[in-house]
């Protein structure tokens, strides 16, 4: 067990250096950032000297390990646009995407789990073959079109859903969040149910073919031939079964809705990171774009990490059964 | 007296847009208090599905399609499927084949016997407790409060056998039925579970269905034994007289590939060929193709037809005289 | 001794294709993507106009609603955007940006990743295991973003948004090709094929490969589906395509500042067509999977 869990965190660790290594100097390589700062009668000196402000100077490798070197204590640069430390801009609209991801994650078991396990209890039933076309249409469309069809008809045309921002928030001390106000989910629900649709036709699947497969067990018939209740049959010991293959891929896919939100919060305006990549984007905002990325990749590694440590310490059967590769 | 299971000419049938295949026809049964019935039969000659015929958990399309389950009397294939829920594990329980899949392997022990217990009982939780303690002590599983919070994998084939067999008597059934719960052990575990059943069972008058492919193992258990060939009863009778003089010719077949101690280096007969397909059945009598005495007058199905006051047989050819249909 | 060489038949093409076009969704499917598919590589000749030739756009032209005249005295189908160019030529334009995009990344991905896929069935080994952890490793990471950090870094144009889509692909090609080759190679006429000494390379192509494309048709029309939905996604961001190229993507994209006040055409019109690409394109992926019946 300690070995399988330190061979992951190496492996984690690795991933992570490669990734760094291929993020900074992707992003060293495009553009030349001292446009934005020279003012057009800017001379070669004003230029020189700005370069040298900016550590542009130094050779590529050097502004490597001093970025390493940095991001280690925490500081990954100043934003070139904001003129604030990049990971203060980062961590000031985190929450706002953890919100959305949250919502939609919670959206996508919530909505996505009855309607599969319906879906694999009556299998050949009308609801069970339009529960499944839903999961096909949520899962090959993109998912910005249903975003923007969606303002299109509740906001423009019905004017019942607001399409932009996040709405009233409250400030809880450590972190503001709009999950306790009217207006706050009001303005949190279509976004996070757009979100939400490609993990719902997941759990309608996982949940679906679980379902069907589960059913057929020998468990299942002992608890049914003990006199144990449909309900609890249901509910408790085939559930507590397909849940474990579920929680593990949302576990895995959590970084993945995090880097998908940037799409979202473009559509609908939503003030979280991914809006704010966007816009780094545009203007070439070198430090931001890489702390951005940096720290989406260090969410996803580190979730899969304990994803899978935590999936071989809950499922008993894998707890004994030694690593997975 | 009346009997404590009565099976009378019991259909159970597949039916699919397709096509419909009768899997068991014509079957009927008597099992008083007490006693030991040992179904005997190749895989796929309904032995297995008979029990679940008998509690009403065959799986869609399955279904029983004409005859009468009698408990006490009382023909229970009328009962709602909330009556029929109340007898399940109260009047009869069922033991299944694989251990290693009869309890669900992401649930302690303790909350699959709780389950059991609340399914018919209201008992608070100190009661459970003292019950399920009582149950896995009773089946001679040692530290039986530690085993509460295991997982089935931690448990040997041999306890976790002792566990469901624990569960199967927890409301004191008036039948198991036990389907093959031996096959997947050791030897010597089988002689223990075998012990351990036959004096439970003796103890409390239970009448037990020991359902077995193996014609040695119920040979040493039973009372009275049925044969089943392709969905249907072939000879039924006293283990003893049977096995001393069997009526029909695939007893006879049976009982001569059996290994006798004793009788080294003589040569295991076989029964030529293979059951057929339920779907390709020829018209008579199903064991006709393979039969040594088979002739043309075969071909119309014989009933089963009493050889004397406690034996029958199905066969236009029996080995005993007396008994020709 | 000859019949066990021979690869194990798989119905007659005649066959498979009656069974294929026996299901009306299907034939559906394949008319519309047929149709797309001309009307967007005969987009040249068949638009009323080059919308990117400024010569035939008149700004004064612009945001005209479906069945609007020009000055000129050209009627405005599908109308007008906010540059004036007709929404009909744009979208035909991008179309065929959109097919190709997809068709190519296809393509290109299943080339890599069946290379990939056969050296690692047929060298097993050590070979196998380094190839298949770094499918494994490219297959965790979430494909959006994989191709965000690439474009992010690579920039706007067709070869960088095809290059970042081959690279979320392959490792799928690449594991479901070792999948069926290493089931092909055990049977009995990969073996009878070794035993007459016949090269590795003729076994992997003349016997393993055959066998392993019923199932690469299947996985390369679904992927193609998801390439051109994450094409678009990404050009709606404003990272995949450049504006000089615009895809369906960026054509919803531009329409969709003008949603709110309604002008509701120049985001929708796009939108649909490439529902219905993506759909028919999902549809036939389905029914070849049901025709063809590959080991997935």
């Amino acid at each position: 067990m300690a070995e399988y869990i330190t061979r992951r965190v190496l492996q984690a660790l690795l991933v992570l250096t490669v990734m760094t290594l291929l993020v900074f100097f992707g992003v060293n390589v495009i553009g030349n950032p001292v446009y934005i700062f020279a003012s057009s009668e800017c001379d070669q000196a004003c230029l020189t000297a700005i370069i040298k402000d900016l550590g542009l100077d130094q050779p590529i490798w050097r502004q490597y390990l001093t970025f390493v070197g940095n991001m280690l204590q925490g500081d990954m640069g100043k934003s070139f646009t904001h003129g604030v430390p990049a990971l203060h801009l980062i961590f000031e609209r985190l929450p706002a995407t953890l919100e959305l991801a949250f919502a939609a994650l919670v959206l996508a078991l919530v909505i996505g789990l009855p309607m599969g396990v319906y879906a694999g209890l009556r299998p050949e039933g009308i609801g069970a073959k339009l529960i499944m076309s839903f999961s096909m249409v949520a899962f090959s469309l993109p998912v910005f079109w249903i975003g923007i069809i969606m303002i299109l008809t509740f906001s423009v045309q019905l004017g019942w859903m607001p399409s932009v921002g996040r709405g009233d928030t409250v400030d809880l001390g450590f972190v503001e969040t709009s999950l306790l106000t009217l207006d706050g989910l009001h303005h949190l629900a279509m976004p996070a149910f757009t979100l939400s649709l490609i993990m719902m036709a997941m759990v309608i699947r996982l949940a679906r073919a679980g379902m069907r497969e589960v059913m057929f067990t020998d468990y299942i018939k002992f608890a049914r031939a003990n006199g144990v209740t449909e309900r609890r049959v249901l509910g408790v010991h085939a559930l507590k079964n397909i849940l474990i293959p579920i929680v593990t891929v949302l576990g895995m896919e959590f970084g993945g809705v995090i880097a998908f939100a940037v799409v979202i919060e473009s559509i609908f305006s939503w003030p979280g990171v991914g809006k704010m990549l966007i816009d780094a984007i545009a203007v070439l905002d070198r430090p931001l774009i890489v702390a951005y990325l940096i720290c989406v990749v260090f969410m996803f590694v580190t979730l899969n990490l304990l994803v899978d440590i935590l999936y071989s310490l809950l499922d008993p059967r894998i707890r004994l059964g030694g690593g997975r590769a | 007296m009346t009997a404590v299971l009565e099976l009378r000419g019991l259909q159970t049938s597949f039916v699919t847009p397709a096509a419909t295949i009768h899997a068991l026809r014509d079957l009927s049964l008597t099992v008083q208090r007490g006693e030991i019935l040992g179904l005997v039969g190749e895989s796929g000659s309904g032995k297995s599905l008979t029990g679940f015929s008998i509690n009403r958990l065959i799986s869609p399309p399955g279904r029983v399609t004409e005859g009468e389950v009698r408990l006490h009397g009382q023909n229970i294939l009328a009962l709602s499927e909330p009556e029929m829920r109340g007898l399940r594990g109260r009047k009869i329980a069922m033991i299944s084949q694989d251990p290693m899949m009869t309890l669900n392997p992401v649930l302690r022990i303790g909350t699959q016997i709780r389950d059991a217990l609340l399914a018919h009982e209201k008992l608070d939780k100190a009661e459970v407790r003292r019950r399920a303690i009582a149950a896995l002590d009773e089946v001679g599983i040692p530290a039986p409060e530690d085993r509460l919070s295991a997982y089935p994998h931690q448990l040997s084939g041999g306890m976790r056998q002792r566990v469901a067999i624990a569960i199967a008597l927890l409301h004191q059934p008036d039948l198991i039925i036990a389907d093959e719960p031996t096959t997947a052990l050791d030897v010597t575990i089988q002689g223990q579970i075998l012990a351990l059943v036959q004096r439970l069972c003796r103890d409390r008058g239970t009448a037990l269905i020991w359902i077995s492919h193996d014609l040695a193992v119920v040979a040493g258990l039973a009372d009275r034994v049925a044969v089943m060939y392709a969905g249907r009863i072939v000879e039924e009778g006293p283990v003893d007289d049977i096995l001393d003089a069997p009526a029909h010719p695939y007893t006879q077949g049976l009982i001569a590939s059996v290994p006798v101690p004793g009788q080294r280096g003589g040569r295991l007969q076989q029964i030529p060929g293979r059951m057929p397909l339920l779907t390709d059945l020829p018209p008579g009598c199903a064991f006709a193709p393979r039969c040594p005495r088979a002739t043309e007058a075969c071909a119309t199905m014989p009933a089963l037809t009493p050889v004397n006051s406690t034996r029958a047989v199905r066969c236009v050819h029996p080995l005993i005289k007396g008994a020709e249909a | 001794m000859s019949a066990v060489t021979t690869a194990p038949a798989a119905g007659s093409a005649r066959d498979l294709t009656r069974r294929f076009l026996s299901n009306p969704g299907a034939v559906i499917a394949l008319i519309v993507f047929v149709g797309f598919c001309i009307a967007g590589f005969g987009a040249p000749w068949i638009a009323p106009q080059n919308p990117y030739d400024l010569r035939q756009v008149d700004i004064l032209d612009s945001l005209m609603p479906p069945g609007s005249e020009s000055f000129t005295g050209m009627t405005y189908w599908l109308g007008t955007d906010g540059q004036g160019r007709d929404m009909l030529s744009a979208m035909l334009y991008g179309i065929r940006i959109s097919l190709v995009v997809g068709l190519a990344s296809g393509l290109l991905a299943l080339a890599i990743g069946a290379l990939v896929g056969l050296i690692a069935a047929y060298r097993r080994g050590w070979v196998d295991t380094v190839l298949m952890r770094i499918v494994d490793l490219q297959l965790s990471f979430p494909t959006i973003l994989v191709a965000l950090i690439l474009l992010v870094i690579l920039g706007r144009g067709v070869d960088k948004i095809i290059f970042a889509l081959v690279v979320v692909q392959w490792a799928y090609f690449a594991r479901t090709v070792r999948g069926v080759a290493l089931v092909e190679g055990a049977r009995d006429y990969v073996e009878a094929a070794r035993g007459l000494r016949l090269g590795g390379m003729r076994i992997l192509l003349g016997h393993i490969l055959p066998n392993c494309l019923p199932t690469m048709l299947v996985v390369a029309t679904m992927q193609m589906a998801m390439a051109i939905s994450l094409e678009a996604t990404l050009s709606f961001l404003g990272l995949g395509l450049p504006p000089t190229r615009p895809s369906l993507g960026l054509l919803i994209a531009n329409g969709f500042d003008y949603l709110q006040s309604g002008r509701y055409w120049i985001s929708v019109l796009p939108g649909l067509v490439l529902l219905a690409i993506i759909i028919s394109v999902n549809l036939l992926g389905d029914r070849l999977r049901d025709v063809l019946n590959p080991r997935l």
